[in-house]
């Protein structure tokens, strides 16, 4: 008898769930978020439709706030892939030079909320991977592997379809559109012990190296580029940090560490008690009940 | 921190290794398996307390979760100024304000030897479907019982619902023992207590586990201090050894539903899909079901390099060496030990919608990778949850569960339940909401659907349409009472008569007085009704006549199964669309006054919804239109259309 490994168990579901999707919907896209989480996801598409490419398009909802890492590593897996990549920008957020500085939350509900909306709206998509993980927050230990929006992109708590076996019911009325989430059953080490065992290229700042910060607000940000308008008194620092995740660099805190290789980042992550969203600024609105909120408004 | 019991016993990870060889510690945690487990009780058993403190000792809490759980714990907490685990899996908003759980919420935590999934899923009676749910995918069952009260009537539904969806692991973990003392007699009480009930239903194995969920006992090491009488492994410790079957899915023949036809360019055609059983290898004999086809495997694809073998479990794209028909909803199997195909099946059926099952109505049925449509039969008995009793019942309200025939509109490949959880398991779909309203577990095919083979007919429908010389079709008018289709298939019928056409007409009078005058007005009559209407329909399109029918047939969906059973382009939708208002002011039969006035139940457009006709063919609008005006225009259309040259 062959046995199976947990990581083995979950790559063949999350292909199954793949495969479901491209079997039903009309017209499905992956979002991709250039993090650890859309890399696995990426990854595990080619294995899904080897020798084919995926038969799907990468989407990019961009908020031009990124760290430059992230847009270059971006370019070259979608080449890689041999998918085409969409990035969208939502034109009135561009318009009027909406940023994490001035904005606030706005900024989020334009570029992220709004941005992914009316993306899907524009290329009429049916259904959207996204990488997101039960493990991460609360709400999401509740949703289910295909979630549905209605026409608004509304999310029913109260009203998901019971996902029995490994059967999705992909069906849907006209307006109605899907997001999957072929990660929902993988944790943080999953997915890194997954990126080191099939070698998957991650962006760089996920390992330490010196690079240029400030403190602001209890968060630890990284200086990437002359947009980040300096208070009085602030000054860059050279630090030795990482990222335990990756968003838009003004609002995604580092952490400070040595750890430069994978197995390094591994350890620290093990040893430490912090968890991985605590460094984005997202969640600490509305109190607890900040993502479930968030999803309801249609955010991913 | 200080009001929190601590586990005596350590946490599950080895921090030494982790700080010391990193890489040892991935290495072994790369090798681990997996075992995903559903934790039943409710609220008061403390589940969500057992499974805040699995993630709390596997370390899966970290320092600002805890923050956040200590400040809820002492807002909303349960626990007095302890920590309340609960708050730390209670997921959604309305559910904390309300103090329980109302979904199917996934956990993860991973010990040195395996990972887990944890389904926690609500216990009472109305969430039965959530918890059939979680248990779908599980190996192993926790059966949660308060020490201070027993085997209770829920314990009994949960020992029922885990066994009835195949878990064949079954753990009696029987909470709270520090609020009884620890006492062994309560314990061995409990167990005697739930043996008997276990047997009853054909539980032939179970585990036994003394606990505190709340004070950490026999959590991660046993016996705890508290039970030295107990000599049986601690919770963690039969989680981490529990032999899954793994095993046992590897040793039987093969079976993979095709998924997804893999085909980039013209020299490359894979077939894609999850192997539910069995093992598969290069030169292996496969056989392509339904069909029949047999050929080899002649690859087994995947990104890094071909596979020598791959095993149940794996998702994988096989080639064969002959250009055979298979695609998705085919199942390639054994060539020796092939799965059979059948279309009509005894079912246990879980009902999963506010809307009950509507007998004869027809429903996606979604078996691994086939959808068709199915029907559902009145339910041959109910099973009461509580008391596992056997009702008689009509239909099935939500969390009803039967036994029922199901039948579909074609064969499908299938295994019983019994044997393969991928093959034997479906789903029920609504098909004008597209909710997932039920799920089923296939007990056997049905002897009669099994045996009754197709009588090749020499003299086929072709033959009898080519000697009229015409076109079969069926013209279905529908509409309100009073409407005035029967006045324009009159018309229709004579006009087509006069052109030389052989036809019939079917209409209220002469099919409720004879082959449906046992049939009343309820939903489920009306729906028998049109299910009878559309089979002769289809045996007379089949002798080669153009049908005419006249029925109200107010719900959608029956009118689309009449159109499914007809070939393509011959079942023609003619709308026969007048406003209420008009209908009821014309009530040529003074039927519309003894609805108004209570005399008449069930009348359609007034205590029955009419379902308009989303896209039909013809839309009459007999305000607008005269009779012989409609009827000259469909006989054109006809006509003009379908009939072919002579």
């Amino acid at each position: 008898m062959q046995r199976l490994t947990h990581l083995d168990r979950l790559e063949a579901e999350s292909i199954h769930i793949m495969r479901e999707v491209v079997a039903e919907a009309t017209n499905p896209v992956m979002l991709y978020s250039v993090g650890k989480d859309s890399a696995v996801m990426l990854h595990l598409a080619r294995k899904a439709f080897y020798p084919a490419p995926p038969p799907f398009p990468l989407l990019h909802v961009d908020t031009t706030w990124k760290f430059r890492d992230m847009y270059a590593l971006r370019d070259k897996a979608a080449k890689a892939a041999g998918m085409e990549l969409l990035v969208y920008q939502n034109p009135e957020a561009v318009e009027r030079g909406i940023n994490p500085f001035d904005h606030g939350p706005l900024h989020t509900d334009m570029w992220k909320t709004d941005g992914l909306k009316q993306a899907l709206d524009k290329w009429q998509f049916d259904a959207a991977f996204g990488g997101a993980r039960r493990d991460e927050e609360k709400s999401r230990a509740k949703e289910r592997i295909f979630s549905f929006r209605t026409a608004t992109h509304g999310w029913d708590p109260k009203n998901q379809r019971p996902e029995l076996w490994n059967l999705y019911n992909a069906r849907k009325n006209k307006g109605e559109s899907i997001r999957v989430f072929p990660l929902s059953n993988w944790t943080e080490l999953d997915i890194w012990q997954y990126i080191m065992k099939e070698g998957i290229e991650i962006v760089p700042l996920y390992m330490a190296a010196p690079r240029p910060t400030v403190e602001r607000d209890g968060l630890l940000l990284m200086v990437d580029d002359d947009r980040f308008p300096l208070r009085p008194g602030e000054e860059p620092v050279m630090r030795s940090i990482r990222f335990r995740t990756l968003g838009c660099y003004p609002l995604t805190g580092a952490v400070e560490s040595t750890a430069a290789t994978l197995s390094e980042v591994v350890q620290e992550m093990l040893l430490t008690t912090t968890s991985e969203r605590q460094g984005r600024a997202i969640d600490k609105d509305a109190g607890g009940a900040g993502m479930e909120k968030k999803k309801q408004e249609g955010y991913f | 921190m200080t009001e929190m019991p601590t586990t005596p016993d350590v946490a599950y990870k080895v921090d030494a290794l982790i700080a010391e060889d990193i890489d040892s510690y991935l290495d072994l945690h790369q090798n681990k398996g997996l075992l995903r487990f559903i934790t039943c009780g409710s609220v008061d058993d403390g589940k969500s307390t057992l499974i805040g403190r699995l993630l709390y000792d596997s370390k899966m809490i970290f320092e600002d979760q805890l923050a956040a759980l200590e400040a809820d714990s002492a807002r909303v907490g349960t626990q007095g100024k302890a920590i309340d685990f609960a708050l730390l899996v209670d997921g959604l908003a309305a559910e904390r304000e309300q103090g329980i759980t109302i979904d199917v919420a996934y956990r993860f935590f991973a010990t040195e030897k395996r990972k887990f999934i944890v389904a926690d899923t609500p216990g009472h009676e109305q969430y039965t479907r959530n918890m059939v749910t979680g248990a779908s995918t599980a190996d192993l069952a926790v059966i949660l019982i308060d020490a201070r009260k027993g085997v209770l009537v829920q314990t009994r539904r949960h020992s029922f619902l885990a066994h009835l969806i195949g878990i064949r692991h079954l753990v009696l973990a029987v909470n709270k023992m520090d609020l009884v003392d620890y006492s062994q007699e309560v314990f061995d009480g409990i167990v005697a207590d739930y043996a008997a009930f276990a047997k009853e239903i054909g539980i032939e194995q179970f585990t036994p586990i003394p606990i505190s969920g709340f004070m950490g006992d026999n959590i991660t090491a046993a016996p705890s201090a508290n039970t030295p009488w107990y000599t049986g492994p601690s919770l963690i410790d039969h989680l981490e050894t529990v032999e899954i079957e793994g095993a046992a899915a590897q040793a039987r023949p093969l079976r993979m539903p095709v998924q997804w036809v893999n085909r980039p360019n013209l020299d490359f055609r894979g077939f894609s899909g999850l192997i539910s059983e069995g093992t598969v290898k290069p030169g292996d004999a496969v056989r392509v079901i339904p069909s029949g086809k047999t050929s080899t495997i002649k690859s087994i694809v995947t990104m890094g390099a071909d596979l020598d073998e791959a095993v149940a479990g794996q998702s994988v794209t096989l080639t064969l060496t002959d250009e055979i028909d298979c695609s998705r909803g085919d199942v390639i199997a054994a060539a020796e030990a092939p799965p059979q195909a059948a279309d009509q099946f005894e079912a246990t059926v879980v009902w999963m919608s506010d809307e009950a099952l509507i007998p004869g109505r027809g429903y996606w049925l979604k078996l691994a990778t086939q959808t068709v449509s199915a029907t559902v039969a009145q339910p041959k008995y109910e099973i009461d949850v509580n008391s596992l009793e056997h009702l008689a019942a009509k239909t099935l309200g939500l969390n009803g569960i039967g036994v029922c025939e199901v039948t579909t509109d074609r064969p499908i490949v299938f295994e019983p339940y019994a044997d393969s959880r991928a093959l034997g398991g479906f789903i029920l779909i609504d098909k004008l909401t597209n909710a997932t309203v039920g799920a089923g577990m296939i007990h056997f095919s049905l002897r009669r659907a099994q045996n009754v083979h197709w009588q090749a007919l020499e003299v086929g429908r072709q033959a009898h349409a080519a000697l009229k010389g015409q076109q079969p079709a069926v013209l279905w008018f529908t509409g309100l009472s009073g409407s005035g289709k029967s006045t324009i298939a009159n018309l229709v019928e004579k006009k087509l008569h006069a052109a030389g056409r052989h036809t019939f007409l079917l209409d209220g009078d002469n099919v409720r007085h004879g082959l449906n005058k046992d049939l009343g007005f309820t939903e489920t009559d009306r729906i028998e009704n049109i299910r009878r209407v559309g089979e002769v329909t289809k045996l007379m399109s089949d002798a080669g006549l153009i049908v005419l029918t006249a029925f109200i047939s107010p719900f959608r969906a029956e009118r689309e199964m009449v159109r499914a059973m007809l070939p393509a382009g011959e079942f023609i939708e003619i709308f026969v669309d007048t406003p209420l208002e008009v209908a009821e002011s014309r009530d040529v039969k003074g039927l519309y006054r003894k609805a108004r006035e209570g005399e008449l139940k069930n009348f359609t457009g007034i205590d029955s919804p009419y379902e308009r006709p989303e896209a039909p063919e013809i839309r009459i609008d007999t305000t607008r239109t005269s009779p012989e005006a409609a009827a000259e225009l469909i006989v054109e259309r006809l006509l003009g259309q379908w009939v072919p040259e002579l």
